[in-house]
């Protein structure tokens, strides 16, 4: 099928960026949209073009770094879909796809379809772990954890730190992000001892690293390839209010 | 040079306890002046990072991802194997070594082996401890299941997303250090060289591969943890970005490599579907406990599989392998596989697949348990191919996976350059010519959090004295200046051909010569047309843009120049090996009924390869393996 392309192209931070066309003829539905990109880039390539940077590694949904806007939605129209995962088999012969970098003060443009999200990094480095020392580790069977409590705290571990909720979110918030990891911890005998001083430090983290707000639109849940739910948000904030009183 | 595996003496059960009674200690006070220096912050290197920096030492870690968290030890999805004996189905630690060696087709070292088992225990103790969310029993203790190649449950998982989670724990213990200051963390740098003073590993040489900077690091020891190299034959289960460039320099600056031609092929991938493609989807292996694999017994069969009647089919792993089954060890499965896509029983628009049918698993313990068990698995397959395979049996296929070659190290993962180590699937050591699923996570994490404490610290403990080092030593401007050049000369081929086309060529011919089978006559010819193709890359490549800046194609082009030159030693590894060991399969040496040959006679070592500059031949330097505990018996699964 033919698809015709309007890329976000961008040399730095610092430079304007423009979209720009293009157009390719033979895509095949059972492609992926990275495989399409691929092919675009190889033609640019020997054409003598600049290729087009994205982000991308594991292709197969969980490494989390092949985030782009497709048609203003992130991660493309499916929903809970990395763009990876994303096939062509979704869009029509003749469609336009508008394709740009994740949305985000806090995650500015590094070059094309990329961007630099080293936010969530410091975000965990606030306090986004079990403060245990390798080595010494107690016997794992010794704090029976319920069947249905591991379940729910892996659900809240899933997330694969992409983005999509801040690039979708009307104020660029990290909530989900960040509610997902201190529920995680929160949810397991082990990190619930340091659960109130890390909601604390890691809220904290996201207010000085230019997140917006949380608003409860509830757009993050929508994007999200985890299917995190936003129930994490809710947690976050009755540990940050705990954690306030009774500080 | 004679290879000197540093065995520690005594009994095998004692062999790691007395390297830990006997091994040298740093005091505190001088560790915050030693430098480590971690490249990879995968399960191995965010593992040691994290441990070291935790002991004192000043760590710098390194990855090419702009997270740590994204090293490729977050796509395994199975599980990780641990001697617990929850299940007290007669499991141990020497059930769990025995079922290792023997899985390794009796190819890897005793005391190595018998560490791996013995430290598993612990591991789980470890990521548990950081929140690592296994699966639980409804009685709230850790659940396990039953992996390829053995017959106990032994392996722990976090649904499907084992590796997931375990490297959110590395990473979490990394990043708690970051925070503390005790690492300095360096993503998107890749590493281009090793620096060597006196002999000794002293620093690397990196790309900043945001802005295209060199830079120069110095330390005091260096510890690779650059993962597996199973991308070189393009289509393979791994990420994009996995390369062997970081070993491979170090290989030219006298690290040995060893079995670089041990390359597993899984068999639950999904099937290649188009010249367009870039990478295989692993089914998790763990599908194998429920599913069971057939081809119809007629070749070209059009029928759906639904329609094909149960006395119509050919569950030929059953069949082969009664004992084990579906749950065959990779090779054995792998090859199974072949053997019946290529006799013509292929399934698929392409012919090169077979079924994984979870029909019988589902009538018998319902559609809701196998969701519980496999959904996010399911939910994968729909996403790729638009199939429901609740209603219709998975169409799965062999693909290249893991290298257990990598490498050469001793027991205490040092390479033979003295002060580089090299962890996880970097190093070639424990498993052998053929991994047993679950394996690896684990392999990995051992070596970053109970191995390299010790033996690192143990090398440290000798250099607490050596001279303080800046990175303007000499030594480190002469590789700057060759790294800059290599990188120079890529750029200014600027012909007709993208890096892509080599790496698919290069890939397309492993992929048949080097591949699930080989023989004399396809390896030696692979070796001429991988030389035809290594001059064509240097004459016809085209990299746009320039050093200077982000520039993905000439990150691309780097690593498929060294993987040029490693295809070409893995061959000619595979052609010195003239039997057939787990992964290692040469058409000239079987059975009559098809099995591999062992011969213990002959190749019971290890090949470890020494570099002997451009142009020459590499020097075969066997590692002889000896066995005092177990004997070399024929495998059968049967
Ligand atoms: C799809 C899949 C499923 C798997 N499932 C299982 C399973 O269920 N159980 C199991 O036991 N094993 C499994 N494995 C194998 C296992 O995941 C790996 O062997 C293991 O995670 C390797 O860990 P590592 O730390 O050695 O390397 P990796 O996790 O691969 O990390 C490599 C690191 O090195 C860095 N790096 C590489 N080169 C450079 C360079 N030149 N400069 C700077 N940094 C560099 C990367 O950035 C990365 O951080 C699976 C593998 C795959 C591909
Ligand atoms: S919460 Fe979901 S959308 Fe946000 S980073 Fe995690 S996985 Fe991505
Ligand atoms: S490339 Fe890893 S999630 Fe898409």
């Amino acid at each position: 099928m033919k698809i015709n392309l309007k890329i976000w192209r961008q040399t730095d931070a610092g430079s304007p960026g423009r979209l720009v066309d293009y157009e390719l003829d033979h895509v095949i539905p059972h492609m992926s949209f990275l495989e399409m990109m691929d092919t675009l880039n190889e033609q640019l390539i020997l054409s003598g073009e600049r290729p087009v940077e994205f982000d991308h590694d594991c292709r197969e949904g969980i490494c989390g770094q092949c985030g782009m806007m497709i048609n203003g939605r992130a991660h493309g129209p499916i929903p809970h879909l990395t763009t990876c995962q994303l096939h062509m088999r979704e869009f029509k012969d003749g469609d336009t796809i508008y394709v740009e970098p994740f949305r985000g003060k806090a995650f500015p443009v590094k070059r094309d379809l990329r961007v630099d999200r080293s936010a969530f990094d410091r975000i965990i480095m606030a306090g986004g772990f079990v403060s245990v020392n390798t080595g010494q580790a107690p016997e794992a069977n010794g704090i029976p954890i319920s069947h249905e409590q591991a379940e729910s705290a892996f659900d809240s571990a899933a997330c694969i730190g992409c983005g999509a909720c801040v690039a979708t979110c009307k104020n660029s918030s990290a909530a989900l992000f960040t509610a997902a990891k201190i529920a995680h911890l929160a949810k397991l005998p082990q990190g619930k001892i340091e659960s109130r001083k890390r909601v604390l430090s890691m809220v904290e983290q996201m207010d000085i690293e230019a997140f917006g707000h949380c608003t409860n639109t509830e757009a993050c849940e929508v994007e999200c390839p985890q299917d995190i739910s936003v129930l994490n948000i809710a947690r976050m904030n009755w540990e940050y209010t705990l954690s306030k009183v009774l500080k | 040079m004679e290879l000197n595996a540093k065995i520690p003496p005594g009994p095998l059960k004692d062999k790691w306890s007395f390297y830990k009674d006997h091994a040298r200690l740093v005091n505190p006070a001088n560790r915050k002046k030693l430098e480590v220096i971690v490249v990879g912050t995968g399960l191995a290197g965010s593992a040691a990072a994290a441990s070291l920096a935790e002991m004192g030492y000043k760590v710098k870690s390194f990855c090419f991802q702009d997270s740590a968290r994204r090293a490729h030890s977050v796509a395994a999805q199975g599980g990780v194997n641990a001697a617990k004996n929850y299940k007290n189905d007669g499991d141990s630690v020497y059930r769990m070594f025995y079922d290792t060696i023997k899985g390794g087709d009796f190819r890897s070292r005793e005391a190595n082996v018998y560490r791996l088992a013995e430290c598993s225990a612990q591991l789980i103790d470890q990521a548990v401890a950081q929140g690592v969310p296994f699966g639980r029993e409804y009685g709230g203790y850790l659940n396990n299941r039953s992996f390829g190649g053995v017959q106990v449950s032994r392996t722990f998982y976090a649904r499907g997303q084992t590796g997931q989670q375990l490297l959110l724990g590395a990473y979490q213990a990394l990043m708690r250090q970051a925070a503390a200051k005790t690492v300095t963390l360096y993503t998107r740098h890749e590493m281009l060289d090793l620096v060597l003073v006196d002999g000794k590993a002293r620093g690397i040489i990196v790309r900043n591969l945001d802005t295209g900077e060199i830079e120069r690091h110095s330390a005091n020891t260096v510890i690779l943890a650059t993962g597996g190299f199973g991308k070189i034959y393009y289509l393979s289960t791994l990420a994009m970005g996995c390369n062997a460039s970081a070993i491979w320099r170090a290989h030219k600056k006298g690290a040995f490599m060893a079995c670089p031609s041990w390359t597993q092929v899984h068999p639950t991938s999904l099937p290649q579907s188009g010249d367009y493609q870039s990478k295989l989807t692993l089914m998790s292996e763990s599908l194998r406990n429920d599913g069971r694999i057939w081809v119809p017994l007629k070749p070209e069969e059009k029928r759906k599989p639904n329609d094909i009647p149960e006395d119509e089919r050919d569950y030929y792993l059953e069949r082969r392998y009664p004992a084990f089954g579906n749950l065959a060890p990779r090779d054995i499965s792998s090859r199974a596989a072949k053997e019946r896509i290529d006799a013509g029983f292929g399934v698929g628009p392409q012919l090169n697949a077979v079924y994984l049918d979870f029909s019988k698993a589902i009538k018998e313990q319902g559609k809701e348990k196998i969701k519980e068990k496999y959904g996010n698995l399911f939910a994968m397959y729909r996403k790729i191919t638009d199939t429901d395979a609740y209603s219709e049996p998975m169409m799965i296929s062999p693909a290249a996976h893991f290298s257990m070659g990598g490498l050469w190290v001793d027991y205490e993962l040092m390479t033979t350059i003295p002060g580089l180590f090299a962890l996880g699937e970097a190093n070639f050591a424990d498993h052998g010519a053929n991994r047993l699923g679950a394996n690896s996570l684990l392999q990995a994490c051992v070596d970053g959090y109970f191995v390299a404490p010790y033996t690192v610290s143990n090398y440290l403990a000798g250099e607490i004295h050596a001279e303080k080092l800046d990175a303007d030593a000499q030594e480190f401007i002469d590789a700057e200046v060759r790294v800059r050049a290599h990188l120079g000369k890529l750029l200014a081929i600027n012909g007709t051909k993208t890096a892509d086309h080599y790496h698919k060529t290069l890939g397309k011919l492993l992929y048949d010569y080097c591949g699930l089978s080989r023989s004399r006559e396809g390896l030696v010819y692979a070796i001429k047309e991988i030389k035809k193709l290594r001059e064509d890359f240097y004459e016809h490549l085209k990299v746009p843009g320039t050093e200077e800046e982000m520039n993905g194609e000439l990150e691309k082009a780097g690593r498929i120049s060294d993987y040029l030159e490693v295809a070409e030693l893995m061959c000619q590894d595979a052609l010195t090996r003239e039997e057939s060991c787990g992964a290692h399969f040469r058409e000239e040496y079987q059975t009559p009924e098809g099995e591999a040959l062992r011969n213990d006679e002959a190749f019971c070592f290890v090949s470890a390869w020494q570099w002997q500059g451009e142009d020459k031949e590499e020097r075969l330097v066997p590692e002889p393996l000896h066995f005092e505990n177990v004997e070399l018996t024929v495998r059968s699964y049967k």
